[in-house]
């Protein structure tokens, strides 16, 4: 029997129980005796707090307890670590105040987190908590990435007195200013890289148990990783014995990297729950959402693009400054610096290439990774100021694109990355063919002829995947490893359970991962469970991020499934009376090589556990192999993303009228799920160039886009269908041949969809998000240029 | 939310006697904006008379010359109306696009013209229409019923039956969408009525306004290129995150030249 | 204060004390332990949350448990056959991919078989258009406009 699944659309198997409504996500659990948290949250941007006075709201129906920053320090509660260590220019470590879990003595951004009242429900919490009176004295406050180190900005940490967090630098900048000194042509933008608030249609959720019989936690989490969340929980913040805790995540409900963090409700309900002896119980409202999870992008940026006459890249020069927001969350320090000057190559030849970023804390909330993380903007910067370069030199941007690629693999950049393989061209060949590029002026002339202005934009996008090989991100800051673990259980029957370390939270790794398993196993795919999501059965886990499952914890699922398999032929081999070399496994069977003597994996897996006629002196009983797979390399999927827009003038009304991706993620496991996540990272990448805009008022700080009423979250009827394409370059280092799909289309969609619109506009650019407003604002601009 | 009293009423003189009882009761129609607005605490009434089993506030009812719509006809029950189709299409296409589907399934004439928020739809038809408010206690012209943001001629202890909308000779609503809320960032009522021509716009300004110069230009031809060139002033409109008082005075124009052109279709 | 509220779910009548201000999302969620029924924002957008009360798709976090009081509702518990058979509009999704965390799918399931019964036969366009209540952050909508227009044919 042949199960090769590998490339198959197989349907995936989590979708009965989501779509009968059988999902368990953390608000779906429900513990014995359980209380209701709400938390009590700064309603200004900046303000000393000087007294709280709680016995008010202690009276209060229902209520258990509340607890303020005063209580989580006396009880040594720590901060919140940050996981990176940027070093500065100066060879100087990034300033790093202290991040409290409950506000001590000052409150930085609305929604900072001043107390938690517990009570008997979650409406009592929450009528407690307006009972709860804090003495607030109003700060100044600054939102504005720009505005932060200018002098006089309102100081939000005593340790960076100029609101800088770190000045950091990649790159040979003598280099470049000589080959700018030379250039023929030079092209320069300026633009803000909009921030986003990344809305998991799940809310973040945590519930947090104590059991005095064994003086254990439990932490029920919306986390994209549970096992990081549990390291930094226990060794870095509460000071608990690491096996005392274990931590699920059950299903959860979209992440986008947002659900990647400890933040500070995931602590304060885990440590309360001993406290108050009882499970505390904690569900964000949306509102919360948007005040406290971690935003993204949010960068202000100079780039400038330096050509010989010919059009060929000669030098990049790029001064971005990044928003923090008020506080370093997890992952904060590497977004705008490992995880986007390092990607500032491009697909391109680029020989010098210089990037300088300074990250500064305003009075909002903190910035973290958000689908693509540094990679999007990276993208922007270089897609819009080479499309913005052809326009100046009137070359056509693909061929501008073309005459640039690297076509040499392995390749070096000169920002630190080795790209092992990639074919550059092939997807842009395929793009331009399914976009039908010869069609285009016809489609103009009729845009035209109805009043509307059609413009065409390209993206061809590089991103860095499989994060990451560990030794290298801890030369470079990283405060933890990159690999991932998985074990594969073979049970007597030769039945399969897998437990991996890659939480699944719409990616379908129950599905794809036990492709995976099955093919190489030789079993049928409802043999193969995988479980992921609980510390206590998984071995360990670095978790879902950074378009890493497949790539990373796919490969440890590879690595222990090739144990089991040398440890299998052993037996055989024992069985077969055969030497262990001459034993093969293939299609699910031990088979001695050309002869028809073989034995399943079931008879194998079973005399693995019923060891009567077994080689004892050389081999444990049982089935079961771990593997951690650190990786060697990052991997690089890349791909070209068309796309045409129709601009009704009179409104400035964006409509998306065709959209080509071809993307290069190596081998494929299952195009189907593989499709599914290129389009709903597409309407993530729509959404930033489109929708959706975080926004802070400049003089108080309020959070104007606190609600879906006023943060536009792309709708159906906003987006298109999709015409998706594939090409496969394999990557060389990882067994699979698999590089990631999740965050291409967020990548690569905000520079294609805005290269679009300034083409239909006739401008140079305009600012994210084009909403209509901005649209015929810009329209007006030109107007009365 | 905060804590309240609820009280079901099975008629509207039960529930004006509740209403009068206590000065802090709100009538509960579909709950639309109300319970919304509740659930962020922006709300905070002690008492709500739930209208949902008031029989008598429900139905539509179609003569000669008008269309009356009881105060509890969802919206979703005008939209898919072959009378109010056939009687005054525009009415019917605009309750189709209020809100969203399950919105529709809920929200009811009665409660959106009684909230008057300045973004609903409803009110421009009102306005745009020359309809008639039928309360309790009084019949109100629209002219005379909006009275600014949140703001109505209601009284205390006012409950609306009905709202009764004369039939134009044509009309159209056009509106444009907040890309968030999708409430109107700019609305416009356009109808040729007996009367004479109306424009009604709503979303751009603090209430439901009518725009005179528009429509004595529709007075001497009704067609798109009559107000093409009207120009709104911005002062006094709103301006926020999703458009500027500039933008929406803009708009104002456009939407009435294609709510014209619609009208004519 | 309590009130008693009663109605049919699913086929089952059901009652329950609660305080006046529970939504009905609340009361199928922590009464019922029906929590396939989620709740994804405060504001009555996403339409996670949406349910059938009289055979019409209505948004169970915007009203009040007491306005379902004797009504006839059915979530997404209620949509299968009582043997585990899928709906033709969960098959739909299922073999489209018309999901991926699940989170939004019940909302979407109950709102996409309402919007066949509006509109049997429906476009790309329309289905678009009717989506509007109903917010999906995985899927980028592709797969599930797929999914309704391919239910539809067999509804």
């Amino acid at each position: 029997m042949s199960t090769n699944l590998i490339g198959q659309a197989v349907k995936r198997r989590e979708d009965y129980r989501f779509l009968t409504g059988a999902g368990q996500y953390t608000d779906d659990v429900q513990l014995a005796n359980q209380t209701y948290a709400y938390f009590l949250r700064s309603p200004h941007a900046h303000a000393k707090i000087k007294a709280i006075r709680k016995d008010k709201a202690m009276k209060a129906p229902g209520v258990v307890a509340i607890f303020t920053g005063d209580d989580v320090a006396n009880a040594k509660v720590g901060g919140l670590p940050c996981g990176w260590l940027i070093t500065d220019v100066n060879g100087q470590p990034m300033k790093e105040p202290p991040h409290p879990v409950l506000a001590q003595g000052k409150v930085r951004y609305v929604g900072d987190h001043v107390a938690i009242v517990i009570a008997e429900s979650y409406a009592q919490a929450k009528d407690a908590a307006e009972l709860v009176e804090v003495d607030y004295e109003v700060l100044p406050a600054v939102v504005d990435v720009a505005d932060a180190a200018e002098k006089g900005a309102p100081v939000l940490h005593d340790i960076a007195p100029d609101n800088t967090c770190y000045v950091w630098a990649l790159g040979d900048k003598a280099a470049v200013d000589k080959a700018f000194a030379s250039a023929a042509h030079v092209t320069t933008l300026e633009f803000v890289n909009n921030r986003l608030i990344p809305n998991a249609i799940e809310p973040r959720a945590a519930t947090g148990s104590f059991s005095r019989a064994d003086d254990s936690y439990t932490l029920y989490v919306a986390s994209q990783n549970p096992h990081v969340e549990r390291l930094l929980m226990t060794a870095f913040v509460l000071g608990l014995p690491e096996h005392k805790v274990r931590v699920v995540a059950p299903d959860v409900g979209g992440g986008f990297g947002s659900k990647i963090y400890l933040y500070a409700e995931d602590v304060v309900v885990t440590w309360a729950s001993k406290q108050v002896n009882r499970p505390v119980k904690w569900t964000a409202e949306r509102s919360e959402s948007f005040q406290s999870d971690a935003h993204g992008r949010d960068h202000l940026t100079k780039a400038e693009l330096a050509l010989d006459k010919n059009g060929k890249f000669l030098a990049l020069r790029v001064h971005t400054t990044a928003n923090m927001g008020a506080y370093l969350s997890t992952f904060a320090s590497c977004i705008p610096t490992i995880l986007y000057a390092t990607l500032l190559a491009g697909q391109y030849t680029t020989p010098v290439i210089y990037c300088e970023v300074k990250a500064v804390f305003t009075n909002t909330a903190p910035v973290d990774a958000y689908r693509g993380a540094g990679r999007p903007e990276a993208t922007y910067v270089v897609e819009r100021i080479v499309e913005t370069a052809a326009r100046e030199l009137k070359m056509d941007p693909a061929e501008l694109r073309r005459k640039n690629f690297i076509t040499q693999f392995p390749y070096q950049t000169p920002v630190a990355l080795l790209y092992d393989t990639g074919n550059y061209d092939a997807t842009l060949t395929e793009a331009q063919k399914l976009a039908d590029v010869e069609g285009y002026a016809a489609r103009k002339k009729a845009s035209e002829a109805k009043g509307k202005l059609r413009g065409r934009g390209y993206a061809c996008y590089i991103e860095a995947c499989g994060i990451a090989p560990s030794a290298v991100a801890g030369s470079l800051g990283a405060r933890a490893g990159l690999f991932e673990a998985g074990e594969v259980r073979v049970h007597p029957t030769g039945k399969v359970t897998v437990f991996t370390g890659s939480h699944s939270h719409g990616q379908g790794h129950e599905t794809t991962f036990a492709q995976v398993v099955a093919s190489r196993f030789g079993i049928p795919l409802e043999d193969v469970d995988i479980v992921h999501g609980d510390t206590s059965k998984i071995l360990f886990g670095m978790g879902t991020y950074g378009s890493r499952s497949i790539a990373v914890g796919g490969t440890a699922i590879v690595k222990a499934m090739d144990k089991v398999v040398n440890k299998g032929r052993k037996i055989a081999a024992h069985l077969l009376e055969a030497a262990e070399s001459d034993v093969e496994f293939k299609d699910g069977f031990f088979q001695i090589a050309g002869t028809d003597k073989k034995k399943a994996f079931a008879e194998i897996a079973l005399t693995a556990y019923v060891p009567h006629n077994y080689p004892h002196d050389k081999l444990e009983p049982g089935l079961n192999e771990n593997a951690f797979y650190d990786p060697t390399n990052f991997t690089f999927p890349a791909g070209s993303y068309i796309c045409e827009v129709e601009v009704g003038p009179e409104t400035g009304q964006v409509k998306i009228d065709k959209w080509v991706a071809v993307d290069d993620f190596g081998k494929i496991i299952n195009p189907m799920i593989v499709e599914g996540q290129v389009h709903g990272g597409l309407v993530q990448g729509i959404g930033q160039a489109l929708t959706e805009s975080c926004r802070y008022d400049k003089a108080t700080g309020q959070l104007l886009t606190g609600t879906m009423l006023d943060y536009s979250l792309p709708r159906a009827d906003e987006v298109p269908s999709f015409v998706v394409g594939t090409k496969e370059t394999p990557c060389t280092h990882n067994p699979l041949g698999v590089k990631g799909c999740g965050e291409a289309g967020a990548i690569g969609a905000p520079a294609a969809l805005m290269n679009a619109i300034t083409d239909a506009l006739g401008i140079k650019d305009m600012p994210m998000p084009a909403s209509p407003q901005n649209v015929w604002s810009a329209l007006r601009t030109k107007e009365a240029a | 939310m905060y804590s309240f009293n609820y009280q079901k009423t099975k008629s509207v003189a039960d529930a004006a006697a509740a209403l009068g009882k206590n000065a802090d009761a709100k009538l509960l129609a579909g709950g639309q904006s109300l319970i919304a607005a509740m659930k962020l605490r922006l709300a905070q009434p002690a008492q709500l008379i739930d209208l949902g089993e008031v029989a008598e506030l429900k139905g539509i009812k179609v003569d000669g010359g008008s269309v009356t719509i009881g105060a509890m006809t969802r919206h979703g029950e005008v939209a898919s109306s072959a009378d109010v189709k056939k009687a005054i299409p525009a009415l019917a296409a605009l309750a189709s696009g209020i809100g969203d589907r399950m919105v529709r399934n809920m929200g009811t004439i009665g409660g959106s013209v009684a909230h008057n928020d300045p973004a609903a739809d409803y009110p421009a038809a009102v306005l745009g229409l020359g309809a008639t408010v039928i309360t309790n206690k009084r019949k109100i012209a629209a002219d005379d019923f909006f009275k600014g943001m949140f703001e109505t001629a209601l009284q205390a202890g006012e409950i609306i039956t009905a709202v009764s909308f004369p039939t134009p000779k044509r009309a159209a609503y056009m509106k444009f969408k907040n890309p968030a809320s999708r409430y109107a960032m700019v609305g416009v009522f356009v109808a040729e009525t007996a009367g004479g021509p109306r424009v009604a716009v709503t979303g751009a300004g603090p209430g439901v306004f009518r725009v005179p110069e528009m429509e004595k230009a529709l007075a001497g031809k009704f067609a798109p290129e009559s107000v093409a060139n009207i120009a709104v002033t911005s002062s006094g409109l709103n301006s926020d995150i999703h458009a500027s008082a500039e933008y929406r005075a803009h708009l104002i124009t456009v939407m009435a030249k294609r709510a014209v052109a619609a009208a004519l279709t | 204060m309590t009130v008693r509220v009663s109605m049919t779910v699913n086929g089952k009548t059901v009652s329950g004390d609660v305080e006046e201000r529970t939504l009905l999302v609340e009361f199928i969620r922590n009464n019922l332990r029906l929590t396939g029924t989620h709740v994804g924002c405060d504001t009555a957008q996403c339409g996670a949350c949406t349910i059938h009360m009289n055979g019409r798709a209505v948004k169970s976090c915007n009203m009040l448990a007491m306005q379902a009081e004797g009504a006839q509702l059915t979530t997404i518990e209620g949509v299968a056959k009582a043997d585990g058979t899928l709906h033709p509009m969960q098959e739909a999704f299922r073999e489209h991919h018309g999901l991926q965390c699940g989170f939004c799918t019940p909302g979407m399931i109950m709102s996409a078989i309402d919007l066949v019964k509006v509109h049997p036969q429906p476009d790309e366009q329309t289905i678009r258009a009717e989506l509007d209540g109903n917010l999906c952050r995985c899927t980028g909508y592709h797969n599930i406009v797929k999914a309704i227009k391919a239910a539809a044919a067999k509804m």
